[in-house]
């Protein structure tokens, strides 16, 4: 159970959804689903926080903010996204003032299907994230040791 | 002159779920102006009646909020089925009406919750939270979604609830009632919630009018406004009272939002009681030719739907007018003058929903 070294922080932002999966990720931090067990709070600030979760895909005016925040963000982090639309778009693909999934302007780590999605697959997402964010600590040791044996 | 400041708050901020952003221009801890700056959330959805035929329109229209997802809906397929002159079976809007009561409960328990949060009362945020978890059990139970549920459709309504669960969700919303009103109670008694809201963020019934204010915002300060009461839907058979208080401060809010969740748990009791048998659904034929506007009332006001079609199978225009929308001017002169403290309680207990406002 490597993922369990850490306490990762969430930082939650809303690129362009339609709230349904806000409130799912709030909701998973409430007593029912919990990921507090796992030592996840929710952090308002950048720089507190490991894991990335965007609901919603990205329009012209959010696709700055999301940069700035990740950009806060200390190293390693990993990018979570959260939906159908911040998957791909959802049933606004069409439209004109979006651009798509998270992916076209975020390197994201995981990505959580549904509309909206649910508290368990959030979870579950969450999860994952834990893991690929344990990978990076270890991938960036490993640099860090090969520099100094150079 | 004391020096100004400006202060930004948003888009991204801890109370606020969702992306609004305000300037606010500060004297020592008041706040002078505020200037709102919007369209983090807009995604141009009006513009897709033009690429998906009305019947499919339906899927985004319920898309446009999670909050108030079935609202949307509801109101999209009133417009379209008020222009093209079919008849809803009886059922249908009986049952349109319970699951629009359920969301306005599930949205309120949802705002005590988001409001708690904002003036740091962290416990008491989880309780309604906790507490909200059976209104959604319901919801999956009789639709298959917990947010989003897709419930309605031109014609009528996509499923049936059999009586058996019409008369569990009676016993289950019985048991939640005393839970919810133990929670209020809170709200309502607790020394320190009302020195947080007593007095803060007062507007005047002149004002709320001048001001075009709807829903719960406008009942707080005195103004008799409630679409239920004009009677779509099946709330022309049930007995509808508009919560009207008259002090318009934060405090006035949180009780007619308190009082209208109780009350929607009676309404969902009574039309549960008159739901007569029949289908559920028509079959919808031609295409819509003309122009309606559907009022409806939504956990946070009016709103108004409009729709206009050609006789074709795509529609022309389509126009949401939320109550979210009609409340920000009154919004901005509330924080005028108010404490940089209360800038978070002020905003909350408006209950914006900016995803419905941009669209």
């Amino acid at each position: 159970m490597a993922w369990f070294k850490r306490s990762p922080w969430i930082l939650h932002y809303n690129a362009t959804s339609c709230n349904g999966c806000d409130i799912e990720v709030i909701v998973s931090l409430t007593p029912l689903y919990d990921v507090e067990r796992f030592g996840i709070i929710n952090t308002g600030n950048p720089k507190h926080a490991d894991i990335l979760a965007v609901t919603g895909s990205v329009n012209e005016k959010s696709r700055q903010v999301l940069i700035n925040l990740y950009e806060q963000m200390p190293e390693p982090k990993v990018i979570m996204a959260v939906g159908l639309c911040a998957v791909s778009g959802c049933v606004f693909q069409d439209c004109y003032n979006v651009m798509g999934g998270v992916d076209k302007v975020l390197p994201v780590d995981v990505y959580v299907p549904g509309c909206a999605a649910r508290p368990e697959s959030i979870i579950d997402g969450m999860l994952k994230a834990c893991e690929i964010l344990e990978e990076k600590y270890a991938n960036r040791n490993k640099r860090e040791k090969g520099e100094e044996h150079e | 002159m004391a020096h100004r400041n400006l202060i930004p708050f948003g888009p991204q901020h801890p109370v606020l779920p969702e992306p609004i952003h305000f300037d606010l221009v500060t004297e020592d801890e008041k706040i002078v102006d505020a200037i709102p700056s919007i369209s983090y959330v807009h995604r141009g959805l009006e513009s897709l009646v033009e690429k998906r035929d009305f019947i499919d329109y339906v899927h985004v229209a319920d898309r446009i909020c999670g909050l108030c997802s079935f609202m949307h809906s509801m109101g999209y397929c009133q417009a379209v089925e008020e222009i093209m002159g079919v008849e809803v079976p009886e059922r249908a809007l009986y049952l349109r009406t319970i699951w629009a009561e359920l969301s306005r409960l599930h949205s309120h328990i949802f705002w005590l919750g988001v409001a708690a949060d904002a003036f740091g009362f962290e416990s008491l945020f989880m309780q309604a939270l906790r507490l909200r978890e059976p209104v959604l059990d319901i919801f999956e139970e009789t639709t298959g979604g917990r947010v989003i549920l897709g419930a309605s459709k031109v014609g009528g309504v996509r499923r049936d609830i059999d009586a058996d669960s019409l008369a569990g969700i009676v016993k289950r919303l019985a048991k939640l009632r005393p839970e919810l009103e133990e929670l209020s109670t809170v709200f309502i008694t607790d020394y320190s919630v009302k020195h947080r809201l007593c007095g803060v963020g007062y507007i005047s019934k002149e004002d709320a009018y001048i001001l075009g204010c709807v829903g719960p915002m406008a009942r707080a300060s005195g103004l008799d406004m409630d679409m239920r009461v004009i009677g779509y839907s099946a709330y022309k058979y049930l007995d509808v009272q508009p919560m009207v208080e008259t002090a318009g401060d934060c405090y006035a809010r949180c009780l007619v939002r308190i009082r209208e969740m109780l009350h929607s748990i009676d309404l969902v009791r009574e039309a549960i009681g008159k739901i007569p048998d029949g289908p559920v659904e028509v079959k919808v034929k031609g295409f819509p030719n003309g122009e309606y506007m559907s009022r409806i009332e939504q956990p946070r006001g009016e709103v108004i739907h409009y729709a206009k079609g050609n006789g074709s199978r795509f529609l022309q225009r389509f126009r949401v007018r939320v109550p979210t929308f009609s409340n920000i001017p009154a919004m901005i002169r509330i924080l005028k003058g108010s404490e940089i403290a209360d800038v978070p309680n002020i905003i909350l207990t408006l209950d914006p929903c900016i995803s419905c406002t941009e669209r």
